[in-house]
């Protein structure tokens, strides 16, 4: 990206670690008051699962870690380091399949429809990814399909004026299915790499909003009938259990085909992506871990594993 | 697989209900679900431990076992408990919320705060529109938000949109300057309130709380609330503990409670802080603020209903006057569709359907299941027939013959027998409007809607099982 790439890697993973560290101050804190040395009983397993949970993790898949430990360590002296070390590794194991950055396929223009809740990070996760690839030499192109919220266009034309790529826009309460048919117009007749649809943020309950959704997919694919190549949920970092139902149905109505995980350098952990990956499989493309314009990471299982439960 | 809590806890408790007498390891059992249940609804760990212990504590003993009806006094206990985590300490009832204190020499600052993407701004918007509305206040708003793009432009929209006053922009003065020129411009204009909405900040940046307990010191809120997202997970506790170590908050407001995911955070962050919850945000638009009541939401979140709720929109949105003139029509056996457009107007204002189901008792097992067969455009569309009518044709809709239908219906942009629908639907309601025309006014609002939820708008598509429950005038 930039020619600072040391010094800008070890800024951001210094701020994802700190802030992943922090998140993670509270499970360690359990872990310690939990024991140093003990034996792996009942009332143990418990009590890691506990941990487990407060980690947004989320009962089921706390269980499953739990019995994995419990399985070869049943009654058996563990400690501390131990029970952290095969915690990171399985959740490691368990995320590996997800890591998968971005990949823009041979279609031309490649469209990304970039969904979420209100408030998860849409509209500056699209600026650091329309930085990202124009940095990669893609021509890329931004449509500012929220026009609901109020400056939810200007904020995205700012980051269009950022990172130096073209912004299509209308007016606030326009019609996002009519852009985002436009953009992808423009974007095929000028000869985009990547255009990336931003929306208005919904609650995945709100069966109105939601059908909005389904028709600015009805409307590009009459452009084109493969579009979106991509269609990415953007998940806040600080959601819990909720991320479940989030998933399941931005899935159904349109097809996410990726996630980002965004605000990881907050306190919040994000330990509901082990979850979302055991039972929805979907790639995790990304992560946020700030507001600068390169704060945008690719998701590597080892780190954020190890970094939850605060080894290295 | 995720139930709200609600639904998870009715589980459990039918469960008991079902039993004669509890032993102790009925509730053991019973709790160790409820135990699960408040975690899968995101209330933190060591919240959810001491309310477990609360609740069982009251739970096993004689009271529950010499109780005529155990599940009955589960529920209650249970309950109470959780109204008990929910309310403001101050209110020894325990059922109002705290609201805004508003006692405090003019012009009265409040500073909203929170993480990013909470939905500082548009609460801010929504709490000076209600403070310039339902009590008179001449409210200034001002964005401390310089870091995110466009923030300060969607405040000053917001203020235009409300009829708001916003504080004029100045490029790149930094929020410290700007709280103060917002404090000056309120006392010398004579505001009764300034509203600072802060730049969204994670708890842990040290450099960005610093910034805000400058702005706090500068201004010296006398409300700092802070904005938290209902869809929280665990790091709820973590957040509001910062904020309220770090800067001090007077109160929470909790935003996108009409999501799916309700009331953990709710608990975690009250229990916490010990600051009460004051405002809910129940949707995007901006007269969707309510205030918070302990024992509503946790009736809500045992599934008991909020029927106060109910009751104080339907209150609300009805327009005492135009409800005066329906009554006199009505004794006249008048009902025409133009009371009917009105009567639909309301229902939409009240939150249209799944707003109005999600407060009726006992349907929240059921919401699930109609979720997708129930159609809130129906109410839309129904509006838009009656749109599309001529005023003779409302008032006298025995005039409508097959030329105007055909009309009507291509002006509507629906088929001829949606408009034969909407017409008998008509037919139906005044002639029960006559049955209760008796009753007055009170009657009306019962029948009138109950009416609705009968053979009104939801037509003959998925509302049919609803049908006989009577709607609205069942649940009294």
């Amino acid at each position: 990206m930039t020619q600072d790439t040391s010094v800008e890697k070890r800024g951001w993973f210094g701020r994802l670690k700190a802030g992943l560290s922090r998140s993670s101050a509270k499970i360690t804190e359990s872990f310690a008051g939990i024991f140093t040395r003990r034996k792996l009983d009942q009332a143990l397993i418990d009590e890691l699962e506990e941990a487990l949970i407060a980690a947004d993790l989320g009962p089921a898949t706390a269980a499953r870690l739990t019995a994995v430990l419990a399985r070869d360590r049943f009654d058996k002296e563990v400690s501390v380091e131990e029970v952290r070390g095969i915690f990171a590794g399985e959740i490691a194991r368990m995320l590996e399949p997800v890591a998968k950055p971005l990949a823009i396929g041979p279609a031309r223009p490649h469209v990304v429809l970039v969904v979420g809740v209100n408030g998860s990070g849409k509209t500056t996760t699209i600026g650091k990814l329309a930085r990202l690839y124009q940095a990669q030499g893609k021509k890329v192109m931004l449509a500012a399909g929220d026009t609901f919220r109020a400056a939810a266009v200007e904020q995205l034309k700012i980051w269009g004026e950022r990172a130096n790529v073209p912004v299509i826009a209308r007016g606030e309460g326009a019609d996002p299915a009519g852009l985002a048919f436009d953009a992808v117009q423009a974007a095929k007749e000028q000869g985009i790499d990547l255009l990336l649809i931003d929306t208005a943020g919904r609650l995945q309950n709100k069966a109105g909003l939601m059908e909005e959704l389904a028709k600015i997919l009805r409307v590009i694919r009459k452009i084109d009938a493969t579009a979106p190549n991509d269609c990415l949920l953007v998940l806040d970092a600080t959601v819990g259990q909720n991320a479940h139902s989030q998933v399941e149905i931005f899935k159904q109505v349109c097809d996410v085909s990726g996630l980002v995980l965004t605000k990881l350098d907050g306190s919040a952990k994000g330990g509901v992506l082990v979850a979302l990956a055991e039972r929805f499989k979907l790639p995790v493309v990304a992560i946020g871990v700030g507001e600068g314009p390169d704060d945008l990471k690719p998701f590597t299982p080892q780190e954020f594993a190890r970094s939850l439960m605060d080894l290295d | 697989m995720f139930e709200k809590l609600s639904e998870r806890l009715n589980g459990v408790l039918d469960k008991l209900t079902k039993r004669g007498q509890l032993g102790e390891a009925d509730v053991d059992e019973a709790l160790r679900e409820v135990r699960v249940a408040l975690l899968e609804a995101d209330v933190a760990l060591p919240v959810v431990k001491d309310f477990v212990a609360a609740v069982r504590a009251e739970a096993v003993g004689e009271r529950v076992v010499k109780s005529v009806t155990p599940g009955q006094m589960v529920i209650k206990i249970v309950h109470d408990e959780l109204v008990k985590v929910l309310k403001p300490a101050n209110d020894a009832g325990g059922v109002a919320g705290a609201g805004l204190d508003l006692n405090h020499p003019a012009p009265v600052p409040i500073l909203m705060l929170g993480l990013q993407g909470s939905g500082k701004t548009t609460s801010t918007a929504k709490i000076a529109r209600r403070l310039a509305e339902k009590q008179g206040k001449k409210v200034l708003m001002a964005s401390l938000d310089t870091r995110r793009p466009a923030a300060q432009q969607q405040l000053a929209i917001l203020g235009e949109q409300t009829g708001i006053k916003t504080l004029p922009i100045v490029p790149g003065e930094p929020p410290v300057a700007i709280a103060k020129r917002a404090m000056n411009a309120g006392r010398l204009e004579g505001y009764d309130v300034v509203m600072l909405d802060t730049a969204g900040r994670l708890a842990i940046d040290d450099e960005l709380m610093a910034e805000l307990a400058q702005v706090r010191d500068a201004v010296k809120p006398h409300e700092s609330l802070l904005v938290a997202d209902a869809m929280t997970g665990q790091d709820a506790v973590n957040t509001a503990k910062h904020f309220q170590d770090k800067i001090g908050i007077t109160g929470i407001m909790l935003t996108r409670i009409d999501g799916d995911a309700r009331g953990g955070a709710a608990l975690s962050m009250r229990a916490v802080t010990g600051r009460p919850i004051k405002l809910l945000g129940t949707g995007e638009k901006l007269d969707q603020l309510e205030d918070f009541h302990a024992d509503r939401v946790a009736g809500r979140i045992l599934g008991m209903g909020d029927i106060v709720s109910l009751v104080e929109k339907a209150m609300e949105a009805t327009e005492q006057e135009e409800a005066e003139k329906l009554a006199r029509k009505m004794q006249k056996g008048q009902f025409d569709l133009n009371d009917m457009a009105q009567q639909l107007k309301q229902l939409q204002k009240m939150g249209g359907l799944g707003g109005i189901m999600g407060m009726l008792p006992g349907i929240g097992k059921m919401q699930k299941q109609l979720e997708g067969r129930m159609d809130e455009k129906v109410v839309g569309r129904t509006l838009a027939i009656i749109n599309s009518m001529t005023p003779k044709e409302r008032r006298l809709p025995d005039i409508i013959k097959a030329s105007r239908k055909t009309r009507i219906a291509r002006g509507a942009g629906v088929q001829v027998q949606d408009v034969n629908k909407l017409l008998k639907q008509h037919q139906e309601m005044a002639r029960m409007m006559k049955q209760v025309s008796k009753l007055g006014q009170k009657g009306l609002m019962r029948h009138g809607l109950s009416a609705l939820m009968k053979g009104g708008p939801m037509g003959g598509g998925g509302m049919g099982g609803m049908g006989g429950g009577g709607g609205f005038g069942g649940m009294r």
